[in-house]
């Protein structure tokens, strides 16, 4: 599904990914975690094709093709979905306009049919159930005035429209309520299917208790610097990053002098 | 933005669907202004001589002002003599039905999409279709003649209710008022009259489709609208151009008066040719409206969506005069390419307990300049009188400018005015989420810019409401950034 190669990327002068290489089979959770300032969302920004990103080095395949070679709306329409940490407003945007003009504009690039209003109010009838929002809340403009837990829901509902291959979820667990939360785990695992996959990105054992991703990697000082099986979440969760062994952390605990204070929950 | 969109937004001109011209039999009035000319106009018309001296006092009036320079607009200088005050589709004898209309006129309208039978037959709307001065059709007009209600040309309201437009012509934009207003006041040639009777509530929308044609001339059309107490009317005017690489002037009047309790809604659609994307050519649209809320209770309410002309000078005012009356302005005005737009509103109150709003939206794109300038002002009389006043900028590309100039005059201690103004662009993270969710970027700009404009357009009638996105979407292609 998505193969990260040595991936280096920059921000003006400041390397942020210092060679990142990942691979996220077919019909897998990967889970991303490390501390604050790591290069998570850069990294998933650089997967969704955000602008002021420069990629030095490296590359990105997904199903086999260049992604960075894609504009983000073509990444879009060929089942890349990104989850953001922040969620912006658009206002004067009802998020039932928003919603029916993205899904169609995929369905259009994909050169499938677009989606009546009709069915498209029932498939979000549909959708919006399993995430519990209000009918109300889609006729508001897109994420105007919504709470933060709003916004995060708002953002599963999006996901399961639009049905992604890949979705990559940044923070989408954090500050979530105990039944957000759960709302949250269930949409994802709504998708889970032998063909598709996701990456994960948390803080928080408390989301991975839920989802039992396949693999946990940990991001720190722009590599990966850790791998492991649901385990590894635990493990960090008890001890913190600065407790991990090996020469890369060491080399971690030397670049940032707050590691372990950045874990803040 | 980056550097390679910023020169393809450059590069892309916008298409303007409305460019071609129609072979049109037109018959003109000498190049120039004099008043033989204005005899002319007034003669070719058949006018009562009380209205010949009313164009000839604004003339000489005229002849001793000098063009404005305050507006925040730059243009060559006009040549006044260079004009044509007269042009007229020459098959315009009065039309007893849709059927004499000249089957010319009749292509060019469907080419525009507002088919004049068809128009009769299907939309509701009544129309009166004016091309170069003249009015050649006014739909509808038996059926709105039942209700009692007057909607015609106003060289037919000359002649069939001469009474009528005595008592309201120049009642609210006096000749006086402006080089623009008064100039318009001695060639005008033609326009639409309006008159809803007591308690009648028209309806039916009106809405008037005014077509420059012909070259090297100027539109000087003249509209009046009356509501008698407890009245209500909707009125819209539409407007397009073809592409002519001169400049074309159109300088027209606009008057609403609105008695007791009465309600007039005006809107206009503008989109006048533009210009190239050189600047070169395009309409001068040098506009004067303003309504007189006389009556108590009385409102009336402007909505404009501006994505047309070379250059955009009009302030729809509202005189708060009735104690209670309301004035409303809702604006989107666009100005992409070399476009400039001054545009803003005069609220005026005088009654008690008046109350004004206003909602400006203001789009930047390309080298376009646009300027909101409005005036607020309550005298010593208008007491509680209110007013909240909301002016939004938003700005695509590095090389446009958004200017604010509110003017504000209270005079007595009770009157409240509100005033909150912003400046955005349309920003990288909305984009970017748009894009995210597979919208491509010229959409998802025209998206966050249509919803950046929603508070003004649902002021709209319906149907153009939808017209003005598709028109805001078209003046937006190739500004994307
Ligand atoms: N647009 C930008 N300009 C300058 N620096 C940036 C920009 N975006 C990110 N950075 C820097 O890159 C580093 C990584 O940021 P990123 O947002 O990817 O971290 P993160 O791992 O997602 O952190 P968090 O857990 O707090 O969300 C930070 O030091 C941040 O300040
Ligand atoms: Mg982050």
């Amino acid at each position: 599904m998505l193969l990260i190669d040595d991936l280096h990327v920059s921000i003006g002068d400041s390397e942020i990914l210092s060679g990142v290489s990942l691979e996220v089979p077919d019909g897998e959770i990967h889970a991303v975690m490390g501390p604050n300032g790591s290069g998570k969302s850069t990294l998933a920004h650089v997967l969704a094709g955000r602008d002021p990103y420069e990629v030095t080095a490296g590359r990105v395949l997904y199903e086999g093709v260049d992604l960075l070679a894609m504009v983000p709306e073509e990444r879009a329409a060929a089942g890349v979905f990104l989850g953001f940490q922040h969620p912006v407003e658009i206002p004067g945007v009802p998020t039932m306009y928003f919603l029916r003009t993205a899904l169609n504009a995929q369905r259009r690039a994909r050169g499938q049919e677009e989606l009546g209003p009709v069915e498209f109010l029932a498939l979000v009838d549909a959708k919006r159930r399993l995430v519990e929002m209000e009918r109300a809340l889609l006729d508001r403009a897109v994420n105007d005035g919504f709470s933060g837990g709003e916004r995060k829901r708002n953002e599963i509902l999006q996901m399961l429209i639009l049905e992604p291959r890949l979705a990559v979820l940044d923070e989408t667990d954090s500050g979530l309520d105990i039944d957000a939360l759960r709302v949250v785990a269930a949409g994802v695992t709504t998708l889970r299917s032998p063909d598709r996959s996701a990456l994960v990105i948390t803080h928080h054992q408390r989301l991975l208790d839920h989802l039992v991703p396949d693999r946990v990697h940990v991001l720190a000082g722009g590599r990966i610097v850790r791998s492991g099986g649901p385990d590894l979440a635990a493990e960090l969760e008890a001890h913190g990053y600065a407790t991990l062994g090996g020469p890369a952390v060491e080399s971690l605990t030397v670049s940032t002098g707050t590691v372990s204070t950045g874990t803040a929950r | 933005m980056s550097a390679a969109r910023a020169e393809l937004a450059d590069l892309a001109g916008r298409e303007y669907a409305y460019g071609f011209s129609t072979d049109l039999d037109t018959d003109f009035a000498p190049r120039g202004l004099s008043e033989d000319v204005i005899r002319l106009i007034s003669a070719k018309k058949g006018e009562p001589d009380w209205l010949l001296d009313w164009r000839l006092g604004a003339y000489r009036h005229w002849c001793t002002l000098a063009e404005p320079t305050w507006q925040n607009v730059t243009h060559p200088p006009i040549d006044y003599d260079d004009i044509i005050y007269y042009a007229a589709p020459k098959k315009n004898a009065a039309l007893s039905s849709m059927d004499e209309v000249d089957p010319e006129v009749r292509a060019m309208f469907d080419k525009l999409g507002i088919s004049l039978a068809e128009q009769e037959r299907l939309s509701g709307v009544a129309v009166d279709a004016v091309v170069d001065s003249v009015s050649v059709a006014t739909t509808f007009q038996a059926r709105l003649a039942e209700a009692g209600v007057i909607f015609c040309s106003f060289s037919q309201a000359v002649r069939d209710h001469p009474d009528l437009v005595r008592a309201y012509l120049g009642s609210v934009v006096p000749y006086r008022d402006n080089f623009f207003a008064a100039l318009n006041s001695a060639v005008f040639t033609d326009g639409s009259f309006c008159y809803v009777p007591e308690g009648v509530v028209c309806p039916m929308e009106l809405s008037t489709y005014f077509r420059i044609n012909a070259a090297g001339t100027g539109q000087f059309e003249r509209t009046l609208i009356v509501a008698e107490r407890g009245a209500r009317v909707s009125y819209l005017e539409g407007c397009t151009a073809p592409m002519r690489d001169e400049h074309q002037l159109h300088a027209a009047v606009v008057e609403l008066v609105a008695l007791d309790d009465a309600t007039i809604k005006y809107s206009t659609v503008q989109n006048w040719y533009p210009g190239d994307a050189e600047g070169n050519g395009g309409v001068y649209n040098f506009v004067t409206k303003r309504g007189r809320a006389a009556g108590a209770r009385s409102k009336i309410s402007w909505t404009q969506v501006e994505t047309g002309s070379a250059i955009t000078w009009k302030y729809p005012g509202v005189v708060l005069q009735g104690d209670g009356s309301v004035g409303e302005f809702y604006s989107v005005a666009v100005s992409a390419g070399h476009q400039q737009a001054d545009t803003g509103t005069k609220m005026i109150h005088i009654g008690k307990d008046t109350k004004s709003t206003i909602v400006s939206k203001a789009i930047s794109t390309g080298h376009g300049q646009n300027t909101y300038r409005g005036l607020v002002k309550m005298l010593r009389s208008a007491t509680g009188a209110r007013n909240h006043t909301r002016c939004d900028s938003l700005l695509i590309g590095p090389d446009c400018g958004a200017h604010t100039f509110p003017y504000v005059e209270v005079k007595h201690p009770t009157c409240q005015v509100e005033h909150e103004a912003t400046t955005s662009k349309v920003s990288d993270d909305q984009l970017f989420y748009a894009r995210q969710r597979g919208i491509p970027e010229e959409e998802a700009t025209s998206m966050i810019v249509n919803g950046f404009c929603r508070e003004v357009f649902r002021e709209l009638p319906m149907e153009f409401a939808v017209e003005a996105q598709r028109l805001l979407s078209v003046s937006l292609e190739g500004a994307v950034g």
